[in-house]
């Protein structure tokens, strides 16, 4: 593993958000209770969460369902307080950033996984547009209908969008509304759960260009989930891949993907589709249920290079060369 | 790489000679050829609206009352068409039988994931109820279910998606079927599990030298998966081939510009297409490419160019086939 290496202590500066050993643990019903028994247990969705996002980076945060990826989100915009550890927005706690009016609120913006039920059905486009602009005094009244259209012409859609509902759009065109409400604001960070999944290649095409010229020419900051490891080499220069609610390996997406050092991160890699490439081993199993975690390492069930030790010592997010680090007691090192 | 068989000496399974539905005054699929080896794989790849899962839907005549025109040929059986229903119910999950996208919505939440595999057997096979369960614990574990004889008095939503989605695969391969039409099985899925289910489907229908037809939206994964690829565009088959000369040597616009649209690991530039697919009161006459094509010439729109063989090399065998009028 030789990467150039990083001037030794780059300046520090305050990142965007700054996530600390956070945990969110989750009382649920225990499994098997009786009838009328109240016992729960904890389920641990965050387990010791590290993550920092810098000021005008893109992050793609990638892991399979039951990872945290949703949960690590819902920390990140504040609508959850952390059971444990510290989340950070430009260093003051989230939770308190928000409290603090609507600062947070409008700099902050949210592209939902579902964007046509995240769309008021009853209001028309231009409606839906305004109120962010109403709520936050972005423009004087009279420079609204002004403002709506150059959003649309911002997110590529024709100007007479404004007039229709929601129902009248294509799948590619509610996204498309979707951020251009997100831009209303004026926001200096982007958060996207899964906002090109299941669509049709060439719109995904299309919204990925968009989303990339928008980030380049506002200098917004972008926190990216995905499932697809291919969009997230497109769009995000760093990557933070999730198992089981924690983070298993960070860092610049490219070092990451072409030499992934955790097994996990290797899996997803050779699991995601190639041109021409022989189908590769699928890992075995599936993702142990965050009730009852492995011992010791999570992935340890799972791993096709597992040792004794790894079912004894749960391994923490450790650095490994320049701004990359895994959780893995063993890591891939490459040749 | 792996070895990629031509369809020359196969004799065909399954043929589709000009296959049109009709949907009020749209032709959601038209004029589509196709036809299957045995054994082999064809994906169906395309973007929504394409009519893939139509074609599926088609063959396994569930399409209800919808106008179909053309013939759809099974070795054995003639003009699937022209069939009555009761021979069509013959047929399905004996000779041809399908895995749907969505298992959990395929499969009935009031009954157990066993006693759904076992009924099929005793349908099919007319097993006797023990003959059917013990079958069934067999059939569980040849697609993968770890403790197949607990699972066997599992409902649907206990089961995770991956479960849910090897228990289709067991019902559907429950009564040796010669074509398995297989409908995004994996699309719901994480990767991890869906290149299990990938090579579970693979396996198990090479085992019984059945053919399968995958709809897939996936360019990638229908490379490592088929022989062979058929590229649909809202309603008609533009290109088709062994799947090698599809993707490398490929002569339909619209067949470069999906490939275009493919984000590999890596891959740092992207060029996103203009416009989207037209409404099929718009539909141009001719070839619907048309209205989005780089190449579109004055006819292409009032005239529909036929599917014809080319040849991707110049020693090659015609078994390339595509539909334009002015290729690549």
């Amino acid at each position: 593993m030789t990467l150039p290496p990083q001037a030794p202590n780059a300046p520090p500066v305050q990142p965007i958000f700054e996530l600390i050993e956070v945990e969110q643990v989750f009382e649920v019903p225990k499994p098997g209770r009786p009838l009328f028994s109240r016992d729960t247990v904890g389920l641990r969705a965050l387990d010791g969460v590290r993550l920092s996002i810098r000021k005008g980076t893109s992050l793609a945060i990638v892991g399979e369902s039951g990872s945290g990826k949703s949960t690590l989100l819902r920390v990140l915009l504040g609508l959850d307080k952390p059971s444990g550890g510290r989340a950070l927005y430009r260093g003051k706690p989230i939770g308190e950033a928000r409290a603090q009016g609507t600062d947070f609120a409008r700099d902050v913006a949210m592209v939902y996984q579902d964007a046509r039920g995240s769309l008021d059905p009853r209001m028309t486009i231009g409606a839906i547009l305004a109120e962010p602009l109403r709520h936050f005094n972005i423009v004087p009244p009279e420079g609204e209908a002004q403002r709506i259209a150059h959003l649309l012409d911002r997110v590529g859609l024709p100007v007479d969008a404004a007039e229709r509902f929601p129902s009248g759009l294509s799948g590619g065109q509610v996204r498309r509304v979707a951020i251009a409400r997100a831009l209303a604001s004026e926001p200096s960070v982007l958060v996207a759960d899964e906002a090109v999944s299941g669509l049709d290649v060439s719109t995904q095409a299309q919204l990925l260009t968009l989303l990339q010229s928008l980030q380049r020419d506002m200098g917004l900051t972008l926190a990216f989930i995905t499932h697809d490891l291919g969009v997230a080499s497109y769009l995000c220069e760093e990557i933070a891949i999730m198992y089981l609610g924690r983070i298993v390996e960070t860092g610049p997406t490219d070092a990451v993907l072409n030499a992934p050092a955790h097994p996990y991160s290797a899996a997803l890699r050779a699991a995601a589709p190639q041109f021409f490439e022989p189908l590769s081993e699928p890992l075995p199993g599936e993702i142990p249920s965050p009730l009852d975690l492995p011992k010791g390492c999570r992935f340890s069930t799972r791993c096709p290079v597992a040792q004794s030790d790894c079912q004894s010592k749960d391994p923490q997010l450790g650095k490994l060369g320049s701004g990359r680090a895994v959780a893995c007691i063993h890591p891939i090192t490459q040749a | 790489m792996t070895e990629r068989m031509t369809d020359v000496a196969l004799p065909p399974v399954l043929t589709l000679r000009d296959l049109t539905v009709h949907r009020g005054a749209a032709k959601i699929l038209d004029r589509v050829n196709l036809s299957l080896g045995q054994g082999e794989t064809l994906a169906l790849v395309g973007e929504s609206g394409a009519g893939k899962s139509t074609i599926a839907v088609a063959i396994m005549r569930l399409l209800g009352n919808a106008k179909i025109d053309g013939t759809i040929e099974l070795a054995g059986e003639g003009d699937l068409l022209a069939l009555t229903e009761r021979q069509m119910v013959k047929l399905r999950g004996q000779r041809l039988s399908m895995i749907f996208q969505d298992a959990g919505a395929a499969l009935n939440p009031s009954y157990t994931v066993g006693r759904q595999l076992s009924t099929t057997l005793r349908r099919i096979q007319g097993l006797s109820k023990d003959a059917a369960r013990e079958r069934a614990v067999e059939l569980f574990t040849s697609v993968g279910i770890n403790d197949p004889e607990g699972r066997m008095s599992a409902f649907p939503h206990q089961l995770s998606g991956g479960m849910q989605q090897r228990v289709m695969v067991a019902i559907a391969l429950a009564g040796s079927p010669d074509l398995l039409l297989a409908d995004e099985p994996t699309s719901a899925l994480d990767v991890t599990i869906q290149a299990q289910i990938v090579r579970l489907i693979l396996t198990l229908t090479r085992e019984r030298g059945a053919s399968c037809i995958f709809v897939l939206h996936d360019l990638a994964l229908a490379s490592q998966s088929c022989d062979r690829i058929a590229v649909l565009y809202a309603g008609q088959v533009v290109e088709s081939g062994p799947a090698h000369d599809v993707l490398e040597h490929h002569r339909h616009p619209y067949t470069q510009q999906l490939k275009s649209c493919v984000l590999e690991i890596g891959t740092k530039t992207l060029t996103a297409p203009e416009g989207t697919v037209p409404s099929h009161a718009q539909m141009p006459p001719g070839c619907r490419f048309s209205t989005r094509c780089p190449r579109a010439l004055p006819r292409c729109a009032g005239e529909a160019p036929p599917l014809v063989p080319v040849r991707s090399t110049a020693a090659g065998p015609l078994d390339h086939h595509i539909a334009c009028w002015n290729p690549e």
